[in-house]
């Protein structure tokens, strides 16, 4: 009985800021302005099948290479002394600290046609190179913003991963590449699908991003629900949109979610 | 039997400015049981790991088979570790832990599968290779843990305190399982314990260590019958351990008595330290032993009655299978053949 009472206040406030605002959204997406039932709004998403699939493949890409670098981070940093390991998780986080936007922003001035890459290069005498505005500019900004969300579950599950194990493969003739593949990477696959699940779902969904960074070059579905509601007014179609973006979250969810659950029940 | 198949040289390791093993020489002989013995922190566990190769030590070499092997890693080395808690492949099922070793170094795959059942059976785990390890209870992983490493057929099984994590039966089952498997088998047991009954109960040969030095190195009888110093016999059983004075040969003086004993070469009024089994002490009337005393307290143990009796500078530990009331008075009597001297330490002995 207790325990539902504690839970009392998180039952209301997700109510009041989760369950009742997706209600609205699906209550936008089958109505016209009028408030009629339609299906007209699930119908005009084709068109923007094109911009989907670009958010999908800008997400994937993303996430692949946080798991690339994100990996390699996180094994380098479970390797190190304690000290230095708290140090290095404080530098990963200090940059969490400051809004997303302004982060963006910065990296959009570094990254300018006269910002100090290529006020740089023009100093050493090489032609200047456009980054900005580009494919490049808005992976970086992904991979930039969101690989310590990769780095942190991938260091937790190498963390955790007993010394001795690592021992008694060694000691069974594995050599160092026999260990990573037979031993540490199956180990870290709960900590990879959490990172995955955690860096794919914000950059599907990202639109300061694409904006700062892309220069409405890079144009992804969450520009799109962004200019629905914005600029456009058109909470029907911006509704339905955001009704898809969730089920493709949710296949995600499910998908790595499960994988997981898999592996967990292995490690336990 | 006799042929030497790991041979330590004058090994010396530190970890941070702290001598952990100190110029330690040691021969293992083929097929033997060998255990080292001592308490925590002695250097038991380093040696194992020195031999296994996750240690590399500052001076001093690794022999194996007359070959040095100091730079040889752990993976091309022919021993196998059996982990203190077991370390089995946690994502790995019996089967796939149990086959780890054969799969890397590429046996074919009926011979795995026909290696597997057979080790099972030895280890009585026939029918278990489809679980996964955490199903299993403490004996049942250390039961894989010792497959995993023998199916390898490893000229030398390092076990490292294996039966530490094992409640009492099952660790007295495992042990004589154990013994019965490396005769069985036929391979060389270095085995770390800081359990004397254990080293005595199993072993071949006992090395007892204490600071990173060897204090002893002996069959199991001949280290219980005669510790070589106070430290061996107080940790080998039970003992009585007191300050005496060696008159002259043959005749020593302890608690305020003179003993006739069988020692010599101690000089003449020499400190010595003298070592009593609790067993080994005659109780008698009073003033017809050597030594009067009160009996202050008598638990029974089962085969015989363990008693703390206070003598005037002394408090004796006795077994005797002969009941003496709490309170009573009793003599006691020690042969010459039971009274162990020993030198007295200076700081670490040998």
């Amino acid at each position: 009985m207790k325990s539902r009472v504690i839970a009392v206040p998180y039952v209301i406030w997700s109510g009041i800021f989760i369950i009742v605002p997706t209600l609205f959204v699906g209550y936008f997406a089958f109505t016209d302005s009028n408030g009629t039932f339609t299906l007209e709004n699930i119908s005009k998403i084709g068109k923007y099948a094109n911009v989907f699939g670009r958010s999908i493949i800008y997400a994937a890409v993303a996430t692949v290479l946080c798991l690339i670098f994100g990996y390699l981070l996180a094994y380098f940093m479970a390797h190190l002394k304690e000290h230095q390991k708290s140090l290095c998780l404080v530098l990963l986080m200090l940059p969490m600290w400051i809004n997303l936007v302004l982060r963006t922003q910065a990296l959009q001035n570094i990254l300018m046609d006269n910002g100090i890459i290529n006020k740089l290069l023009g100093f050493l005498n090489i032609p200047s190179v456009k980054l900005l505005d580009t494919s490049f500019s808005v992976i970086l900004g992904l991979i930039y913003n969101y690989l310590p969300f990769m780095v942190l579950p991938i260091f937790t599950s190498l963390e955790k991963l007993d010394n001795k194990v690592i021992e008694a493969a060694q000691d069974l003739g594995a050599n160092s590449v026999n260990v990573f593949t037979k031993i540490t990477l199956p180990l870290s696959m709960p900590g990879i699908y959490s990172g995955i699940i955690m860096v794919f779902i914000p950059c599907l969904s990202t639109f300061v991003i694409s904006e700062k960074l892309g220069g409405g070059k890079v144009y992804l579905i969450g520009n799109v629900i962004n200019d629905m509601f914005n600029q456009n007014y058109n909470f029907n179609v911006g509704a339905a949109i955001s009704l898809v973006m969730m089920l493709i979250m949710i296949v995600t969810l499910v998908i790595f979610g499960f994988l997981d659950d898999e592996t967990k029940e292995g490690i336990l | 039997m006799d042929k030497v198949i790991i041979r330590l040289q004058n090994i010396h390791i530190e970890f941070d400015d702290e001598t952990i093993i100190e110029n330690l020489d040691l021969d293992i002989k083929d097929k033997e049981f060998v255990t080292l013995l001592g308490p925590s922190g002695c250097g038991k566990t380093t040696t194992l790991r020195t031999i296994a190769g996750f240690v590399t030590p500052d001076r001093g070499d690794i022999l194996f088979d007359g070959v040095r092997i100091n730079d040889l890693p752990p993976h091309k080395r022919q021993v196998n570790t059996i982990f203190q808690k077991y370390a089995l492949f946690p994502h790995l099922n019996v089967y796939d832990n149990i086959a780890f070793g054969l799969r890397i170094n590429k046996k074919p795959k009926d011979e795995i599968d026909e290696k597997i059942h057979e080790i099972l059976e030895i280890v009585n785990l026939k029918g278990y290779h489809r679980r996964s390890v955490d199903s299993l209870s403490g004996g049942q992983q250390q039961r894989v843990a010792i497959a995993r490493a023998l199916v390898n057929n490893p000229r030398v099984l390092l076990l490292d305190e294996p039966l530490g994590a094992l409640d009492l039966k099952l660790r007295k089952e495992m042990q004589i399982e154990l013994k019965r498997i490396q005769k069985q088998m036929g391979i060389t047991f270095v085995y770390v314990t800081h359990d004397q009954e254990e080293a005595l109960t199993m072993s071949d040969t006992v090395i007892v260590m204490k600071n990173g030095l060897i204090q002893q190195i002996g069959k199991p009888k001949d280290i219980y019958d005669e510790p070589a110093n106070a430290f061996v016999a107080d940790f080998i059983g039970e003992s009585n351990i007191l300050d005496g004075t060696m008159i002259h040969d043959f005749l020593v003086n302890f608690d305020d008595a003179e003993f006739v004993c069988v020692d010599k070469g101690f000089g003449e009024n020499t400190p010595v330290d003298v070592v009593v089994r609790p067993e080994d002490i005659e109780v008698c009337e009073p003033d017809k032993g050597a030594i009067n005393a009160v009996v202050k307290i008598v638990t029974f143990k089962g085969v015989h009655y363990e008693m703390i009796a206070q003598s005037k500078n002394f408090s004796w530990k006795i077994h005797s299978t002969q009941y003496k009331p709490e309170g009573s008075q009793i003599g006691l009597n020690i042969i010459p053949e039971y009274i162990h001297i020993m030198k007295k330490e200076a700081g670490t002995a040998n």
